[in-house]
């Protein structure tokens, strides 16, 4: 079992405005049999605290700490991060102009695993996760992300972490842009590839209709830069319902 | 990418009305300050400018066209006064009104009417020594209704001024691709003209990887109505390289499309390149459709790339017309994306460069064209693998 733990972190970023604090205090332990879901009004630092951990060098921080297994994240590079376990699922993902598909994947597995997969058994896999998330074998030998629909972004991103097995992934809102069937397959793909290796899951989203079919162990407010409160999946019907006035109007 | 500079719009300024001459006493020798020298390397380009003969018995270099003949591709040699050659060339500038003095007998590939011409036509071209001067002049002419590539390969070293006179006759489908493999001491200045008449479509690719300072100039005029035009270029400059393209794109005839699109990358100290892309939408080219584009990416510092696009429309009766040009130094977003799946910042810079310049080659179509080019990229890549990457703008 592993744990990702993330003490009071704090988090700004330098705007033309000069520095603007994002996160005020973050503290969040998620080990790697659990599913946290993160649900907050738009602002609230969500991706800031998503990108946090994937180690985008927009971001600084200016205070506390994240550890996986109580080695130093905040130390280690962007790609130091992703073949130490973690993942992250873009809310945007980034178009790469002339690199296809299969040769991108190709190249990250083998940097995340340290060799170069075996190549029938790699063909074979890739194959399989294409055809489960219900994507066409012609995304191979498109470039990365260019011209792809909001859902097929995001299928993309799952394909990735079901061919790389991380053992934390971050998925900032990757039911948003989903169509119903889309949104049935990609939470499948999450709730199988939990079901066959060990996945800590930090699901951002805004909408409870996920949950229905990835089921939180946890349920995190986000609000303001910080957890304004905690509970188990009868949270988010409650914040649906509620919404988050509740929360800003008490000023945390 | 990051914008740093967008080169505002001048107009195309007579463009089309450049002065020509077939006899090198009509133009002065430049002096840096015309608008098609200003940015160019004239003290290394001086060598080209000298009027002496050159191709007198054998060749100044080395013409290899491979199976061509056997294919019934090569038309005999063609001189000053054989049709088609000046069809359409008028020389323009001093290198290459000598280039068509002191070319004798012209190569001549043409692809036969109603054929498609499956494999492409590699000519290869070596030089053999900078100090050697060498002039050319090369008509490829598509035949109607024909299809075809046409590939040419430049290597070793020389002082080469060459033009290339292209004629892709009505319906014809015809790709040429000029390769830059130079040794660093080369010096070549080339003019490519070509006309695209009714319903033919050429694609024109300039690749340059070696060479000390290359010059390649296509001017292409769509004649003929429904006539298309593909313009690329992709360039990789090192240390003390200048490689430049002066584009020119002429619509003259009806509902006639062009894309034009170079892209380049710089790295190492003094590394230079110039690209200049006039369009110039003609009064009776209603209907024209028309884009240009030139993007240049920043490797290391201590580089300089010079941008200048330019579209004059002569007439307001157009399906579209746009340009764009941007410099800059890597993605950030893109280097962080390929880092998040475990890729070292290294190696994501390398596929960043590598995609960047695919989309160029992506275009070819030709697979064994294709993988050459991706190899060349390769090459370059592995030679600035040591350098510091360019500093972040603002940094
Ligand atoms: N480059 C930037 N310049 C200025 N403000 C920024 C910048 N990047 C982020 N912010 C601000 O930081 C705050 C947090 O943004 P973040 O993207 O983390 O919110 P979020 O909770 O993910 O929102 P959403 O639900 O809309 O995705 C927002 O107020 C945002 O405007
Ligand atoms: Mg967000």
């Amino acid at each position: 079992m592993s744990v990702l733990d993330i003490k009071d972190l704090q988090v700004s970023i330098e705007t033309e405005q000069g520095k603007k604090e994002i996160l005020r205090g973050v503290d969040l332990t998620i080990s790697s049999d659990e599913i946290h879901a993160v649900m907050g009004p738009n602002g609230s630092g969500k991706s800031t605290l998503a990108y946090t951990i994937a180690g985008h060098p927009r971001y600084t921080v200016d205070g506390g700490s994240i550890t996986l297994d109580g080695e130093d994240v905040l130390g280690m590079s962007v790609d130091e991060r992703a073949r130490a376990g973690l993942f992250l699922a873009m809310q945007y993902p980034v178009e790469i102009p002339g690199v296809t598909v299969s040769n991108f994947l190709r190249t990250a597995k083998t940097a995340v695993s340290g060799e170069a997969p075996r190549v029938r058994e790699w063909i074979g896999d890739v194959r399989t996760a294409m055809e489960s998330l219900r994507m066409d074998p012609s995304f191979g030998e498109r470039n990365v992300n260019e011209g792809f629909s909001g859902g097929e972004k995001k299928r993309h991103e799952i394909l990735q972490m079901e061919l790389l097995r991380p053992r934390f992934a971050v998925l900032d809102e990757t039911d948003s842009g989903l169509d119903v069937d889309a949104l049935r397959i990609v939470s499948e793909g999450v709730n199988r590839i939990k079901g066959e290796t060990l996945l800590g899951v930090l699901l951002i989203t805004h909408y409870t209709r996920i949950l229905r079919y990835i089921q939180p162990d946890h349920v995190h407010v986000f609000v303001n830069g910080r957890v304004a409160e905690q509970g188990g999946p009868e949270l988010a019907e409650r914040l649906e319902e509620e919404g988050y006035d509740r929360y800003l109007k008490a000023g945390v | 990418m990051t914008v740093i500079d967008t080169t505002p719009v001048v107009p195309v300024q007579t463009r089309s009305e450049r002065p020509w001459s077939f006899d090198p006493e009509d133009f002065e020798r430049p002096t840096g300050r015309e608008v098609n020298w200003k940015l160019s390397d004239l003290r290394r380009l001086a060598p080209l400018l000298v009027d002496e003969e050159t191709e007198a018995g054998e060749r100044s270099l080395d013409y290899d066209t491979g199976d061509a003949e056997a294919r019934g591709l090569l038309v005999e040699s063609t001189g000053h006064d054989a049709a088609p050659r000046g069809e359409i060339f008028q020389p323009e500038d001093l290198a290459s009104a000598i280039a068509w003095k002191r070319c004798a007998n012209a190569l001549h590939v043409r692809l036969p009417e109603g054929q498609a011409v499956e494999a492409p036509v590699v000519v290869r071209i070596a030089g053999r020594g900078a100090d050697v001067h060498g002039n050319a002049h090369i008509v490829i002419e598509a035949m109607p209704g024909s299809q075809g590539t046409v590939v040419l390969s430049h290597e070793g070293s020389a002082a080469y001024a060459q033009n290339v006179e292209i004629l892709v006759r009505p319906g014809a489908r015809l790709e040429v691709v000029s390769v830059q493999d130079w040794e660093d001491d080369a010096v070549h200045a080339a003019a490519h003209q070509a006309v695209v008449e009714q319903g033919g479509f050429l694609r024109h690719i300039v690749a340059s990887f070696g060479g000390g300072v290359v010059r390649v100039n296509p001017s292409v005029r769509l004649a003929g109505e429904h006539a298309e035009g593909e313009l690329f270029g992709l360039s990789f400059a090192d240390a003390g390289q200048h490689l430049e393209s002066q584009v020119y794109l002429h619509h003259e005839g009806v509902s006639t499309k062009g894309d034009v699109l170079y892209k380049g990358a710089l790295q190492g100290e003094g590394a230079r390149s110039v690209w200049i892309g006039d369009v110039l939408i003609g009064s009776g080219a209603t209907g024209t459709d028309s884009y240009e584009k030139n993007q240049n990416l920043v490797l290391t510092d201590g580089t300089r790339a010079d941008s200048i696009p330019n579209l004059e429309i002569e007439t307001g009766d157009i399906a579209g017309a746009g340009h764009a040009s941007a410099t800059g130094r890597f993605d950030d977003e893109q280097l962080f994306y390929l880092q998040s799946r475990g890729i070292e910042e290294e190696e994501a810079r390398r596929l960043v460069v590598i995609g960047f310049l695919m989309e160029i080659v992506q275009k070819v179509g030709v697979p064994e064209v294709e993988e050459r080019l991706a190899a060349a990229i390769e090459e370059e890549l592995r030679r600035g693998a040591s350098l510091a990457p360019a500093s972040r703008a603002g940094a």
